[in-house]
């Protein structure tokens, strides 16, 4: 009851839809390399001002400190039908970059994140962020060569996922692979829709 | 001196002064915002004052010649988001495009049946 009603939607002309996947987690986990597998991979900057203000309650001015950022970001598209494009970006996984994240997940379907599980604690943020967000999510497991693997029990415990939140193995590098995350996915945010919203 | 609410790019900036010097230095946009795949079209018959345009402003008005959302068009000018979006926002001022937002605007809005659409597409790839 809560959020229904957005479905009946007037009969205007079908316009093209854009729909926004986001991918994050920690530096090197393999974001490019699995939009790259997946899409048509597009170059996309972002310079923007950002600023610390010093918090400390006891200074007379608030103390501004201004720093640039160019923030190359990993962005891919799907064209899945001529209306219909699936629009990939990877964020960059470092804290400071999240002013980004606030514009890129409004109206996004959900999210994945890209974990390795030599580093787990990397997508951390990641997962906090989205939880709080209530913005869908998986995890996906990029097994490297050579690293150690877990079960994907061993990574929910360790990430104190619900039970519900699927967890994939998966090789960025492999293009049905990657396929396989972004359905993994969209079944999930599917599920999710179908649960009754209890509150 | 100026004002607080205006955001000068001062020589810290460094590679940054370039691009949002096309901007005549302004960092945020005006009129709504909009989003990053929302929907660029080129509205215009004829461009009364081409002189009042940057180059950048013809090319992204011509990429919007087809519905074009503002990130394709940022990967296609190959400049950051940022200045894309003020360069759009002027255009708009002046009635030469249009900006749609996308058809979901908020989680949980993306009705079922476009999932159904994307997930059929996606293992069709």
């Amino acid at each position: 009851m809560a959020y229904g009603g957005y479905e009946a939607t007037e009969k205007a002309p079908r316009r093209h839809r854009a729909i926004k996947i986001l991918l994050a987690g920690g530096f090197g986990v393999g974001k490019t390399t699995l939009v790259g597998a997946v899409s048509e991979i597009k170059p996309l900057r972002t310079e923007e001002l950002l600023t610390e203000t010093s918090l400390k309650k006891d200074s007379t001015a608030g103390v501004e400190r201004k720093t640039t950022t160019t923030v190359a970001m990993d962005f891919g598209r799907i064209t899945l039908r001529q209306d219909l494009v699936l629009y990939l970006f990877g964020t960059p996984g470092q804290e400071r970059f999240w002013f980004m994240w606030d514009e890129l997940a409004l109206g996004a379907l959900g999210a994945v994140v890209l974990a390795d599980t030599r580093r787990l604690a990397d997508c951390f943020p990641a997962i906090d962020y989205f939880e709080r967000r209530e913005i869908p999510f998986i995890v996906a497991l990029n097994c490297f060569d050579g690293a150690r693997r877990y079960s994907a029990e061993d990574v929910r415990v360790a990430l104190d996922l619900d039970p519900g939140l699927p967890i994939v193995m998966c090789d960025a590098r492999s293009r049905d692979s990657a396929k396989e995350v972004l359905i993994a996915l969209v079944e999930h945010v599917l599920s999710v829709a179908d649960e009754p919203v209890s509150r | 001196m100026p004002s607080n609410d205006e955001r000068w790019i001062d020589a810290e900036a460094g590679r940054v002064v370039r691009p949002y010097a096309l901007t005549r230095g302004r960092t945020r946009h005006a009129g709504d915002a909009f989003d990053l795949v929302a929907s660029v079209s080129a509205t215009y018959s004829q461009v009364a004052d081409i002189a009042a345009l940057a180059p950048e402003h013809i090319a992204v008005l011509q990429l919007a010649r087809v519905p074009t959302t503002v990130v394709d068009i940022a990967s296609d000018v190959d400049l950051p988001l940022g200045v894309v979006r003020i360069l759009l926002a002027d255009l708009r001022e002046l009635g030469l495009v249009a900006i749609a937002a996308p058809v979901p605007t908020k989680p949980r809005q993306v009705d079922r049946n476009t999932l159904r659409e994307v997930l059929h597409g996606l293992r069709g790839l």
